[in-house]
């Protein structure tokens, strides 16, 4: 403790020629001279003796293989297969490694999301397309920029991992090589050996110093699909044995010599200080050590953390006012007014003749509503932050450990690289381990409490109160139809801005329209003669931010329940029309193969219903089928079935649990869940006003994976934004009700 | 001091008697396997049995249940041979893992209960037990195997 790494030093530049047109962030530095670049291996400075590291992801010692992932664990099973991905490579098997995540530096940059960034579709393959997603790939070198997030996991290491494993097993041949005589072309691997022609093996950890001696092999070829032992095999997923047997520590199970604890109370009204407290009643309370004030309110810290919780809740505030609207209904009224070109995010997409097309046929309109919602993971936010004269350490699971590093430096006045950051296992995320508010509090309080390790546990009602939400985005749709055809869509769409929300709070604020406000408004795939997408970018609401599947949760939502509007007054079948309309081959395909799945006839009739939905998010297509029945208590979710298309499939046993979970999300979500603001803060402040779903509500859903998709492509994410429309697209075809705002419950109970 | 017995272990605490037992669990004992969650009996991530029973360790005040036998996933007998324990490794039923350990306690609950529960059931027994990821159809998947897998033993 105490030992101040030599992290990184960054400069966020992205050259906006690189992101024409996509996002260019703003420039963000704490860049000092020598500052380290992609290519510097973070763990050289680490190394032991006798110890070798061949590239950022692969470390031995005389006594273990360390495997490092740099993408953080929120439960979406990352912590398992970026080792896996190596140790395909490196013929190691489970049990033979420990897996580290990664410490902050810009050799672990995120080359994933050179696929969001650059702004052409998904889909197109073109020269000028994949130009420009070569030029986003410089930019996110230049930047150095270590995230976990965008679904971009797979898409970011699928290639670079299992180099990192094919360099470290050859270069241990090379060293067995060396030490024995024996040519390198008869030397072979296996289960963690290198195994001479005559038998001999030597362990890697025996070849580690040797190893050390010589230069990787960096032309190391990775091995043919064919060969592969573990990558698209049913696993086991490394993580999974500790956390049923409770043996697995979160970020909240962690204790120190010496620590305190804290909790805290804070302004409701997002971002605005405290103006005075009054902590008489707390002082006297059992437990408490001390009481302090912080930028935006208090912290009580404490020798249990219920003890904490308690003294805080007794403590009264007065709260500087919001400066958004203090009641919900202003905000609805402020994005019903951002419909104007000063409010213009971007046209992101024009085909043929909008304005024509609309007078052309039967022209049908909408309103479509999606509300603030709360990201609320079950391990509440937390951390421990230790401060001393060097600087701060700080132990917290983060998706972003160079921002942690600067929000947490810029609290109390330090240097970004003065803070060390390890990250830790967590207990689910959804976007809201994006944000920093237990950062920059913790940082707060563990500089008033020099020298004392300081346990930071929100409150599960602070943790609503402060939960940054999802965005909340109103539409305005027009579209026409005419001889059975769609011949014109008009998607326009006022929200609030979650990515650069979240850019502006990280340090890296950037003045483009947010694209996520496009996700799932502009990457239509129907072939609709008239179209055009255009985001409106409201301003003085809520801080948002990214919620699992981001814009598309909410566009999705939009577009997918809008094309079922004009498909059922075109008088079309809903599931037939979609595959005729859909023009990329492969997407065609997983509509028909969730039709083939659920054996889709057309309507079902005795008051149940199917709805199907198609949206493509982070590249990655998903079709859905969802299939209600009308009951007296209200409406129950049967059953459902998705296809996704993710180019290959890595780990088929996670692959399904995180479909049926991002489902479960979506599904969950739509039905019951909304953060309204009173006198300027949310309402909702447990799960009781906030539920989703729960087991009985959960249906039976059958999962597909095909492998079309010229690329590989992540699954975090996209099978979140299918899941409401299809569910409101069945509910409207089993009792002719269309509902056109989230959550569903206002309008139908369900069962 | 409050004198406590977990998972058979005789234990003294110096807490308030009306401290809920989940904090005596976490941050006196340093017995992690029951979660914090919610604090208001909402989400079960805190699930342990006192006297054979499943409870909400955040609603249950030290004062009251000291006296009781009190056990957490930690004390459960051979825990790895556990077919419920068993069954939730085999459908690798756990994303971020989290509320896992509140849903074995009540999921163990259930099937002495219960010997073979259905659908309904399960339901009705493990509604109050919230999964954020959303693992639902691996839960029950996993109770109606292990409770083929308690049948079998016997």
């Amino acid at each position: 403790m105490g030992h101040i790494q030599d992290l990184s030093r960054r400069a966020f530049v992205f050259g906006s020629a690189a992101m024409a047109g996509g996002i260019a962030f703003g420039f963000y530095s704490g860049a000092e001279a020598a500052a380290p670049t992609a290519s510097d291996n973070p763990l050289t400075a680490g190394l032991g003796p006798n110890s070798v590291t061949f590239n950022p992801w692969v470390e031995i010692s005389p006594d273990k293989i360390t495997l490092i992932a740099q993408h953080a664990d929120i439960g979406q099973g990352v912590g398992s297969v970026q080792p896996i991905m190596i140790a395909e490579e490196m013929d190691l098997d489970p049990g033979q490694f420990e897996v580290r995540f990664a410490g902050p530096s810009p050799a672990y940059f995120n080359t994933g999301f050179k696929e969001e960034l650059a702004p052409f579709l998904a889909s197109d393959q073109s020269p000028a397309a994949e130009a420009g997603r070569a030029a986003a790939l410089e930019g996110l070198r230049k930047s150095g920029m270590q995230m976990t997030g965008g679904s971009s996991t797979i898409p970011d290491t699928y290639e670079k991992l299992r180099k990192a494993g094919a360099v470290a097993r050859e270069t241990l041949k090379a060293a067995a090589a060396k030490r024995s005589g024996v040519a390198v072309a008869d030397i072979r691997t296996r289960s963690g050996h290198v195994i001479l022609p005559d038998g001999k093996k030597f362990p890697y950890v025996e070849l580690a110093a040797d190893a050390a001696k010589i230069p990787p092999v960096l032309d190391a070829q990775t091995r043919d699909p064919a060969t592969w032992r573990l990558i698209g095999k049913p696993m086991m997923r490394l993580d999974v044995r500790a956390k049923v047997l409770g043996e697995l520590k979160f970020g909240i199970d962690m204790k120190m010599e010496g620590m305190l604890y804290a909790s805290v109370k804070l302004n409701p009204n997002k971002g605005q200080p405290m103006k005075s407290y009054d902590a008489g009643k707390a002082q006297s309370m059992p437990g408490v050590k001390k009481i302090l004030e912080i930028n935006n309110g208090v912290a009580v810290i404490a020798t249990n953390s219920w003890y904490a919780m308690r003294a805080a809740d007794a403590i009264r505030c007065e709260w500087a006012p919001s400066v958004y609207p203090a009641e919900q209904a202003d905000h609805w009224k402020v994005l019903q007014s951002s419909f104007k070109p000063e409010f213009l995010g971007k046209e992101w997409r024009k085909i043929g003749d909008v304005e024509a097309g609309l007078k052309t046929g039967t022209r049908i309109e909408a309103e479509y509503r999606a509300p603030y919602v709360a990201h609320q993971p079950l391990e509440p936010l937390n951390g421990i932050g230790l401060v001393t004269d060097k600087g701060m350490e700080i132990w917290v699971g983060h998706q972003s450990p160079q921002f942690v590093q600067y929000v947490a430096a810029t609290a109390i006045g330090l240097k970004p690289e003065q803070v060390t950051f390890h990250n830790q296992w967590t207990g689910g995320s959804f976007g809201h381990r994006l944000e920093y508010e237990n950062v920059r509090v913790l940082a707060e309080i563990a500089n008033q409490m020099k020298g004392t390790p300081i346990k930071l546990v929100f409150s599960r009602e602070e943790d609503f109160l402060q939960d940054i939400p999802r965005q909340i985005a109103l539409a305005r749709y027009s579209g026409s139809i005419d001889k059975g055809k769609i011949v014109a869509a008009d998607l326009q769409l006022a929200s609030t801005a979650p990515f650069k929300g979240l850019l502006e709070r990280s340090g890296a604020p950037s003045k483009d329209p947010d694209p996520q406000l496009a996700a799932g408004l502009w990457n239509v795939y129907y072939d609709i003669p008239n179209f055009r997408a255009t985001t409106y970018e409201a301003q003085g609401l809520s801080p948002s931010t990214t919620w699992r599947s981001v814009g598309a949760s909410t566009g999705g939502f939009f577009t997918e329940s809008f094309i079922d509007e004009l498909i059922h007054a075109a008088g079309l079948d809903p599931m037939k029309a979609r595959i005729e309309m859909c023009a990329v081959p492969h997407y065609r395909k997983l509509l028909e193969t969730v039709a083939e799945m659920s054996d889709w006839k057309g309507p079902l009739g005795n008051g149940r219903g199917r709805g199907v939905a198609f949206v493509e998010s982070f590249g990655t297509p998903v079709a859905e089928v969802v299939e209600v029945t009308k009951t007296d208590r209200g409406i129950r979710i049967d059953r459902v079935w998705a296809a996704v298309d993710v180019g290959k499939v890595i780990d088929p046993v996670n692959f399904e649990n995180q479909v049926q979970g991002g489902i479960v999300w979506g599904l969950g979500h739509a039905i019951n869940c909304e953060l309204t603001y009173a006198k300027g803060a949310v309402q909702q402040t447990n799960y009781n006003h906030h539920e989703a779903m729960r087991i009985y509500q959960c249906p039976v859903i059958e999962v597909r994976g095909l492998e079309n998709d010229p690329k590989v492509r992540g699954v975090g994410e996209p099978p979140v934004p299918p899941a409401a429309p299809a569910l409101a697209n069945a509910i409207f075809a089993a009792t002719g009700l269309r509902i056109r705002e989230m959550p569903f419950n206002k309008f139908v109970d369900f069962v | 001091m409050i004198e406590l017995t977990v998972n058979g272990i005789k234990r003294s605490v110096d807490v308030v008697p009306e401290m809920p037992l989940l904090w005596v669990l976490r941050d006196e004992l340093g017995i992690t396997s029951a979660k914090y969650g919610c604090g208001v009996a909402q989400c079960g991530a805190c699930t342990v049995h006192i006297d054979g029973k499943a409870v909400r360790s955040c609603q249950a005040h030290i004062g009251e249940v000291a006296g009781k036998s009190i056990v957490t996933l930690e004390g459960i007998d051979k825990k790895e041979q556990h077919p419920v324990v068993q069954a939730w490794i085999e459908h690798q039923v756990p994303q971020c893992g989290y509320c896992q350990t509140g849903q074995i306690m009540q999921a163990i609950s259930l099937l002495t209960k219960i010997s073979k529960p259905t659908d309904e059931q399960i339901n009705q027994v493990m509604s109050g037990n919230l999964c954020r990821c959303g693992t639902y159809p691996r839960i029950r998947a996993a109770i109606h195997a292990a409770a083929a897998k308690k049948m079998a033993e016997k």
